[in-house]
């Protein structure tokens, strides 16, 4: 067991994110979307040019892409887009020290479970307040190796050699409908550089608040690996809980130079109301590994598959994926592999649980093209069951081209079995109780690969969920 | 439909403007001439399949375009295709009919069991109109090919009914030629086959092609129905030139309670296939077994997609379906499992295995699942790869020459599907056929 000091600093349960603050915003760019939202959001953020057309370039590419109800939930078509605020800040700077962030913002962080004292464990504290980082502090060592770890707006002003590179390459802004949003509006995220061979030794960590009713939080992430150098970076999000849908929609790309490692952490809470429409995808060059461990637990819909491009020889790719879907809620999630150079490995393992009337969904690509040789896949999906109706579906796509290649498929659906639970009541364990044991041994071998803290909260959160799902 | 693009379809349709009739002689009943008509609108006014439907994903769609053809006339030397099926046919089969485009032109129906009705198609339509109507292509539900199915309905004539009253049951199975030849031409088969309470019935359709090198379509359907108790076996053995023919067959499966039916595709010929299968497990105890058998060379494409529904509780399906590609040949495997509210205590399988022997070829697959339901007991399967070494390797330290093992090693992968069928005559024609191919391919 943890001691009581971390799990007080992971204290963080739904109830404790259904609060609000008095919205006291200092720029805000109105309601709906159009070229003049962008340039208000360029104007707030003093950005170059070329961000700008970026921006307006995304804004005709969102707008001439239709809503891709013909596979996805017609659930989307409920987002309001004119209803929904695409800009709001504080109006500050990423503050360096804890002294300068305001009162409501430490108290906001202190209901989620990350007070000051984190910082003495964690390398460092991204954590983002709305649309901007309210709160930055990178620890020297970091910095001493030449680690840059800014938001997003940063990212692409100071250090534009490091970043403008690879920003909207390993996801074109024309990917998805949303994709293109998220390039017409973002503000906020993490800009992550590792230099060649530099081992960060503690996870890089942000925490996101959604705080805004109809408040649309669009953050960009990327994270740029050099040779030889690992990082892994965690985010966890909680949102308070709105009677009208919020949208989420966030693009993260990943990109893994010649022998570097990237594990990139998730687990999403968002409140049943949050729509999740979440592009991610990183980019594997020679012998480099990209690791995807997704969790996601909230939300009304989430769509979200992360991806490896494995474009070098022997680059790797993994997706670790625990999906849990309660009344009311849709986890639409998955994973894409594109085998795009020789000898390239991929593996999917992904568990869903759905209780009560949840829907959960496997939607997987995996595309081995022509002309390579030595390829392989294996996919794995697991469906839970709780209650009669729960719904789970897989829908899994395989493209293998050529003879030298081997992929595997397997997916599976079942239930707790009434000999488990009958065998758990007899040693006086309650139904509800007996269950949680059944679920998270579903999911544990899962929950292991996320780290200590993690999966601390993941095992109550699932303990919370589990409550009154049976009876 | 934008009216501009119908009429620019009617440009190139010759059938855009009229249904295929080409039998005016058989004195079809009315419901039968309004359900034609009604197939015949619906066929104008379905688009046809994009790129953005699901259903259509990783098709080739400009092989799906049929437009420039036309129902196919009478053929000339039909005691030279009569003596072709006498070659073909099993020894042991309780009856035997040769279709050539879209006519009944031989029959042989003398080891039917007593109370079996087997008739062509138009006949049947006059005869028994009442049994036809009951079963004729009642599924609303399409994999995609509902254009092709509408025209199929505006146009059905040729093909076998077979109608086993309660109690007949008969383990020889029934043979079915259709040849189809000439240019540009198209044939509608439709096959309905309905088994009464506790009735055994096997049945297989074969669709050859009269020549080589001609552009050639079959939009065929075909209706099982299994009532409760019922056997019922359908197997598909399409064999046409794999030079400018194509095959669309639309297999819908009813089974009843505790019935049980077994239907196979078995795919040798033809540039560009399409086969659906929709399978609805409707009462308890009702059991679904779906099978396919492809060997795929040169530039051919098969594209397959299925549907398992369980529509009731205490139901079982299983699916097994094979590809062995060579060359550059493609195939498309989409399968889903649908187990419906309430349908508990189900057991469903699934499972696609590609052998990829060429370093062009393409296997896409997508096994899908949607699980509404307690107490099941789902999992599907897909693989793709290619023979392994140990095998070639232990085969040839036993004498047997590297081509020869992969051979036998590829036919034995094929034979595991038409292994799991019924009726040791019919699976033995079934593998010397697959067995042919592979003789060629050397």
């Amino acid at each position: 067991m943890p001691d009581s000091a971390t799990l007080e600093a992971v204290n963080i349960d739904q109830d404790e994110g259904n609060f609000s603050y008095p919205e006291e915003y200092a720029h805000d760019a109105g309601y709906g979307l159009n070229e003049d939202t962008i340039d208000f959001i360029s104007n707030v953020k003093g950005e170059a040019d070329w961000i700008r057309e970026f921006r307006k370039k995304a804004l005709k590419i969102f707008e001439s892409k239709p809503m891709p109800t013909h596979w996805a939930s017609e659930d989307l078509e409920n987002i309001k887009f004119d209803d929904i605020r695409y800009y709001l800040a504080k109006g500050q700077r990423p503050t360096r020290s804890w002294d300068e962030v305001p009162d409501d913002v430490k108290q906001t962080f202190e209901r989620l479970g990350i007070p000051e004292k984190e910082r003495k464990y964690l390398a460092g504290v991204e954590a983002q307040f709305d649309s901007e980082a309210a709160y930055s502090n990178v620890k020297e060592e970091l910095e001493k190796q030449g680690v840059i770890f800014v938001n997003s707006t940063e990212g692409l002003r100071e250090y534009p050699d490091v970043f403008r590179k690879w920003f909207g390459k390993v996801i074109p802004t024309g990917d998805n409908k949303f994709s293109a949003l998220n390039s017409a509006v973002f503000s906020g995220g993490s800009f992550i550089y590792v230099p060649p061979g530099v081992k960060v030794a503690h996870p890089l960590q942000a925490y996101f608040r959604i705080n805004a009713e109809n408040f649309g939080q669009f953050e960009r992430t990327l994270i740029v690996v050099d040779e030889g150098a690992e990082v892994t970076y965690m985010e966890g999000c909680t949102a308070p809980k709105f009677e009208t849908a919020t949208l989420h929609s966030a693009v993260v790309e990943l990109v893994a130079m010649k022998d570097a490692k990237i594990q990139y952490i998730t687990v999403q809470n968002w409140s049943n109301n949050v729509f999740n429409l979440v592009t991610k995808r990183g980019m594997a060059h020679e012998n480099a590994e990209i690791r995807w461990i997704d969790c996601n637990i909230g939300s009304r819909l989430t769509m979200k598959y992360p991806g490896v491009i494995m474009k070098g020889r022997k680059a790797r790719g993994e997706v670790i994926s625990i999906a849990l879907a309660n009344d009311g809620q849709h986890q639409d999630t998955g994973a894409k592999m594109i085998h795009a150079a020789d000898e390239t490995t991929s593996n999917i393992v992904a568990k869903s649980i759905s209780v009560g009337e949840g829907r959960s969904t496997y939607r997987g690509q995996v595309h081995i093209p022509k002309n390579l040789k030595g390829c392989k896949n294996n996919t794995e999906c697991d469906a839970l069951l709780i209650n009669s109706n729960s719904r789970t579906d897989t829908y899994p796509a395989i493209t293998v081209r050529g003879n030298q290649h081997a992929t595997q498929h397997e997916a599976s659906v079942s239930q707790v079995s009434e000999d488990q639970i009958f065998y758990m009541q007899q040693r006086g364990l309650s139904e509800g109780e007996a269950m949680s044991l059944s679920v998270n041994g579903f999911v544990n071998d899962l929950v292991r690969e996320f780290p200590m803290e993690y999966s601390v909260e993941l095992k109550r959160l699932i303990d919370m969920e589990m409550e009154g799902s049976v009876g | 439909m934008p009216t501009e693009e119908l009429m620019a379809q009617e440009t190139v349709a010759p059938w855009m403007a009229a249904p295929p009739v080409y039998d005016n002689e058989s004195n079809l009943p009315d419901w039968y001439q309004k359900f034609r008509e009604e197939s015949w609108k619906r066929f104008v006014n379905t688009a046809d399949p994009k790129r953005t439907d699901e259903n259509w994903r990783f098709a080739d769609l400009k092989k799906s375009k049929f437009s420039e053809l036309l129902p196919a006339a009478q053929v000339e030397d039909e005691a030279a295709l009569i003596d072709r099926s006498e070659k073909s046919r099993l020894t042991d089969c309780a009856a035997h009919y040769v279709f050539a485009n879209n006519r009944l032109i031989d029959s042989d129906a003398n080891g039917l069991p007593e109370g079996a009705i087997c008739l062509p198609f138009g006949e049947a339509i006059e005869k028994h109109g009442d049994l036809v109507r009951e079963h004729f292509m009642k599924e609303d539900r399409s994999l995609g090919g509902d254009k092709f199915a509408a025209l199929h309905g505006s146009a059905a004539l040729s093909g076998l009914f077979v109608y086993f009253p309660k109690g007949v049951v008969c383990e020889k199975p029934i043979q079915v030629h259709h040849y189809v030849g000439g240019n540009q031409q198209v044939i509608f088969p439709h096959t309905l086959v309905v088994a009464e309470d506790n009735a055994q019935v096997s049945v297989i359709d074969m669709f050859e092609t009269i020549a080589e090198e001609e552009q050639t379509l079959v939009i065929g359907v075909v209706d099982l129905v299994a009532k409760n108790g019922a056997n019922l076996q359908y197997v598909a053995l399409q064999d046409e030139s794999d030079h400018g023919a194509r095959h669309v067959q639309i297999n819908s499966t009813r089974a009843g309670r505790d019935a049980r039916t077994k239907s196979a595709f078995i795919n040798l010929g033809a540039s560009w296939i399409r086969n659906e299968s929709i399978n609805r497990m409707l009462e308890e105890g009702a059991d679904c077994q779906i099978f396919s058998a492809n060997l795929a060379n040169g530039v051919q494409e098969y594209d397959q997609r299925t549907l398992q529904t369980h529509e009731a509780q205490h139901t079982t399906s299983d699916l097994l379906f094979k590809n062995a590609l060579y060359d550059e040949a493609r195939t498309i495997f989409s399968g889903l499992i649908q187990v419906q509210p309430g349908a508990h205590h189900t057991d469903s399988f699934q499972t696609c295995r590609n052998m990829l022997g060429s370093d062009k070829a393409e296997a896409n697959a997508m096994p899908g699942l949607e699980i509404d339901a307690d107490q099941v007991k789902c999992s599907h399967g897909s693989t793709s790869g290619q023979i392994s070494d140990e095998e070639i390797f232990y085969l040839q330290a036993r004498g047997i020459p590297a081509e020869q093992a992969r051979q036998m090693i590829s036919l034995g992968f094929l034979n595991e599907s038409i292994s799991r069928l019924g009726g040791e005559e019919l699976k033995e024609f079934l593998f010397r056929r697959v067995e042919k191919k592979f003789a060629n391919l050397l």
